[in-house]
């Protein structure tokens, strides 16, 4: 991969400039009307000859200054006499926080002020003649490095650590084996996931709850066309691991005609066309939430991943991998919904060992 | 006799030290124990060149401080916490809602706090300005060539300081835990599980056991505020370390060659002009922080793993991400009682590659080029065309995925399809880089035939003159010596060649595969038809003398 093959004259010649250091003009020379003039005389700016002009600028930029000062003024002023939660409406961005507009336009008035003086101070009064600094190669002299060497050489010698081999070896050896200790106390950061994303808090007998209502569903609550979300009954939300468990329970439940359930499997599993789906998108976890009453395919927000819940919500359009896991439902002795298991396979995005 | 010197001799020297101005001797207490005279010596007067341009990498440092400073504010008030409360706050749209510490902390920031919005969105909008200005910063690297040596380790930084930010910002806009970003927090746990074998183990140990547990919020955090931001200011600092270790590059011009560097000093210009520049982006962002709100988390709510608003976006940083996630097929495969993720696991690779194919660029190049020389003189993009194709062509891919990522706001605001969208990112994905290399190249070589045109026969003057037989020509001013020389200033490579492969003694020479793969790599960058040979002064003396104006 070195370029050590590549000759010297493959490279392009440095530009003719080398004699135009500095402000030498070379015009002319060499008879080459393509060499480096070098610097352009410096044209002086107004301000460089009129001392009103220069008077002028001075005035401008104590002018920013003075107007940060008032500004910042401004700030405090603000920040001591608006109430907090007072809004204000500003054409053309509507309703804001009075605070938030006063405290933030005068900051900002009182930042840009000191920058726009510094900068016009800069631009008209400093000197703005161009001035040239040699550079010098990164790459040290030879002397330099065959000091450095023969240094390292020296001081590698004395360490006798090319000598003693079992020093050496035994060094590496714990020094390799030392970082472990920190690889494995990272090792409390999590348990090992075990079965836990194989099941969920659904299981037989558990009533379907109204998440909005926090009531049990009758299939009556159930209209066609509608798109109603459940979880298990006896989660409160109050419960500490409430997120925990609803990340994997979430439940959607839609009804359609018997007949238009295409999957045999899925009809087998509903009540009266009444369908029950895990809400969690199998392709990366998001909550599925809209529905096309008459297609009945229901979409992911965040991906656009789209399945089809009459058929079996295989993925019709979409970066899922696979169908939403059906959770088989019936009807208990109360005429409340209920399930009739655990789903039979894991619920949300695919992983190693789901299989 | 000798006693009686030196007592003279520290009685002489005492009294000119003690009437030394104050400044001078609190500057001669600071040398005796820093050796700051050595140090300003070199750095005092030290010359920086002027381009609009050389602000870009500003504007980053400068959002950064920004970035900084309100976020030492903001950890004063915010608790990292996934603790349940409920909201008792100012903002009755959300009393009695349950909602995590770090939620309720943030909402007490954005309504309680005086000032505290206003910190909070400087802060947000100061990093959406940092990392748009590293994305610029870095094209502006690349297309002017900058990045070659002695540059190469400073541009790895850069890099390195942009994926940084890009992930302190993800961290960043997940703490609040609102329901957007807990959106993103779960997508990428989703991420997480696709990776074969260790996946599952790496989403339980990221969040201390299942999705989303209470632990994610109190780590990322940590990972926030100290870790990412940690590493970053160290890498900021060698950086700029590097940047004046190595004097900044410069445009060709007149009376600048590659063994100078010319412009003003920074005392005091550079002082006056980049400490007001901070200022100025400073105060830019506080207006905009005062007039344009961001991430509104009062409007999303807090998390809830059932529940999502439409129109999920991470901030626009991620959009690429975004985009390969969304277009790439739902691809599964599942073997032995495993299951390959393919459709999340390849863009997951994907998108690390995206980034190391605009890092790596700068090596390439340099193999290509077999040129170990120092570069301090800014190539125009139009002067290397090879090169700013293949920068162009980089970002049309970004954008394209950019694109994808937000393919549903493109549906709904210009009534498309999302599924043709979804398939044209999918199809631009592999031909978009391709027509705008293509293109690119082409305008690039178009504008070298120009500058040529220009050089050998000078500007179009506008001025229309008749011949006596009756022909209108336009006249032509001829450049003046400035002109020529900055336009005639750039080198141009030939390919490298093979060489021969039989040697003198008529023994047979295997060429190796990377020679063949980098003989013609250089013929694509600097063969014939990929490069218009600059004007040579013979040219230029036969038209300028010989017939005048053509």
């Amino acid at each position: 991969m070195s370029s050590q093959d590549i000759p010297e004259e493959n490279l392009p010649a440095e530009q003719a400039t080398d004699e135009a250091h500095g402000a030498v003009a070379v015009k002319g020379e060499h008879d080459n009307p393509f060499a480096d003039p070098g610097l352009p005389e410096h044209e002086h700016r107004i301000q460089d000859i009129d001392e009103r002009a220069a008077k002028r600028s001075e005035r401008v930029v104590a002018m920013l200054f003075t107007i940060s000062m008032l500004a910042t003024i401004g700030f405090i002023a603000a920040y001591l006499a608006i109430p907090v939660d007072k809004s204000i409406y500003v054409f053309p961005i509507g309703h804001i926080s009075a605070m938030n507009f006063t405290l933030g336009l005068t900051l900002g008035v009182a930042l840009f002020c000191i920058g726009a003086g510094a900068v016009h101070w800069a631009r008209t009064l400093m000197s703005d003649v161009e001035v040239a600094q040699d550079r010098h190669p990164i790459e040290a002299e030879p002397e330099t490095k065959a000091q450095v060497l023969s240094d390292f050489a020296d001081g590698a010698r004395e360490s006798q650590l090319g000598r003693r081999k079992l020093i050496r070896n035994t060094m590496f050896g714990a020094l390799a084996l030392v970082p472990l200790s920190g690889v494995f106390l990272l090792g409390g950061l999590g348990p090992a996931p075990g079965t836990k994303l194989r099941h969920t808090a659904w299981k037989k007998g558990l009533k379907l709850v109204n998440m909005n209502t926090n009531l049990p569903l009758r299939p009556s609550d159930i209209a066609v066309g509608s798109l109603t979300f459940a979880k298990p009954e006896g989660l409160s939300e109050d419960a500490e691991d409430f997120q925990t468990v609803m990340a994997k329970a979430a439940l959607m439940l839609v009804r359609i005609a018997p007949e238009n359930i295409k999957d045999k499997r899925e009809l087998a599993w509903s009540h009266e066309g009444i369908v029950a789906y895990s809400k969690i998108c199998t392709h990366v976890g998001c909550p599925i939430s809209l529905y096309e009453q008459q297609t009945h395919h229901v979409l992911c927000p965040c991906h656009q991943s789209t399945f089809d819940l009459s058929d079996g919500a295989r993925v019709i359009f979409g970066p899922a991998g696979h169908a939403l896991p059906q959770l088989h439902i019936g009807v208990n002795s109360e005429g409340y919904l209920e399930a009739l298991s655990d789903f039979d396979e894991p619920v949300g995005p695919a992983f190693w060992e789901r299989g | 006799m000798s006693t009686t010197t030196n007592a003279t001799k520290v009685s002489n020297d005492a009294p000119s030290r003690g009437t030394a101005p104050a400044g001078e001797r609190i500057a001669d207490w600071a040398d005796g124990r820093l050796g700051i005279y050595s140090l300003a010596k070199t750095n005092m007067r030290k010359i920086f060149p002027d381009h609009w341009s050389f602000m870009l990498g500003e504007v980053c440092l400068y959002s950064f401080i920004i970035i900084i400073l309100t976020g030492v504010y903001l950890t004063l008030f915010f608790h990292p916490s996934m603790n349940e409360v409920t909201y008792h706050g100012p903002y009755v749209p959300l009393q009695g809602q349950r909602m995590s510490e770090a939620f309720n902390s943030t909402m007490h920031i954005s309504f309680d706090v005086r000032g505290g919005l206003l910190i909070r969105q400087i802060h947000h909008w100061a990093a959406l300005v940092f990392l748009a200005g590293m994305f610029v910063h870095m094209m502006r690297v690349f297309f002017t060539g900058a990045f070659r040596k002695p540059r190469e380790v400073n541009w790895l930084f850069g890099f390195l300081l942009f994926v940084l930010g890009m992930f302190t910002g993800f961290t960043g806009y997940s703490l609040p835990d609102d329901l957007l970003s807990g959106t993103g927090v779960r997508f990428m746990e989703g991420a997480i599980l696709s990776v074969p074998v260790v996946g599952t183990y790496l989403s339980f140990f990221l969040f201390g056991g299942q999705f989303p547990g209470g632990d994610f919020v109190a780590r990322f955090y940590s990972i926030h505020v100290l870790l990412l931001p940690g590493i970053m200011l160290g890498l900021v600092v060698g950086h700029l370390i590097l940047v004046v270790y190595h004097k900044h590059t410069q445009f060709a011009g007149p009376g600048k060659t590659n063994n100078n560097v010319v412009g003003m000093p920074l005392l005091p210009v550079y002082m006056a002009k980049a400490g007001g520049f901070f200022f100025l982006v400073f105060g830019v962002i506080a207006v905009v922080a005062a007039i344009a709100s961001i991430n509104p988390i009062w409007a999303m709510g807090p998390y809830r793993p059932d529940q999502v608003s439409t129109g999920a976006q991470p901030d626009w940083y991620m959009g690429f991400s975004e985009g390969l996630i969304r277009t790439m097929p739902g691809w599964e495969i599942n073997v032995a009682g495993h299951t390959l993720v393919l459709g999340v696991f390849i863009p997951l690779v994907i998108f690390p590659l995206v980034l190391v194919a605009i890092a790596v660029y700068p090596f390439i190049e340099s193999w290509v080029t077999g040129d170990k020389r120092e570069h301090h003189i800014l190539d125009r993009p139009r002067n290397a065309p090879t090169r700013t194709a293949f920068g162009a062509a980089w970002i049309s891919w970004y954008f394209v995925l950019l694109v994808g990522g937000g393919n549903d706001l493109w549906a709904t605001h210009f009534h498309l399809s999302i599924n043709a969208i979804t398939w044209f990112v999918r199809v631009g994905f592999f031909v978009v880089p391709v027509l705008v290399f293509i293109a690119t190249k082409r305008i690039c070589l178009g504008l070298q035939r120009r500058d040529k045109d220009k050089v050998l026969h000078g500007r179009e003057s506008g001025t229309i003159k008749r011949l006596p037989h009756g022909e209108f020509i336009e006249v032509h001013e001829p450049l003046d010596q400035e002109a020529l020389h900055t336009l005639t200033a750039h080198e141009q490579y030939t390919p490298v060649e093979i060489g021969p492969l039989v040697d003198e003694n008529g023994v047979e020479r295997k060429a190796t595969r990377s020679q063949k793969l980098r003989a013609r790599l250089s013929k694509g960058y600097y063969g014939e038809n990929n490069q218009i040979p600059k004007p040579t002064v013979e040219e230029y003396k036969e038209i300028t003398s010989g017939h005048g104006h053509h």
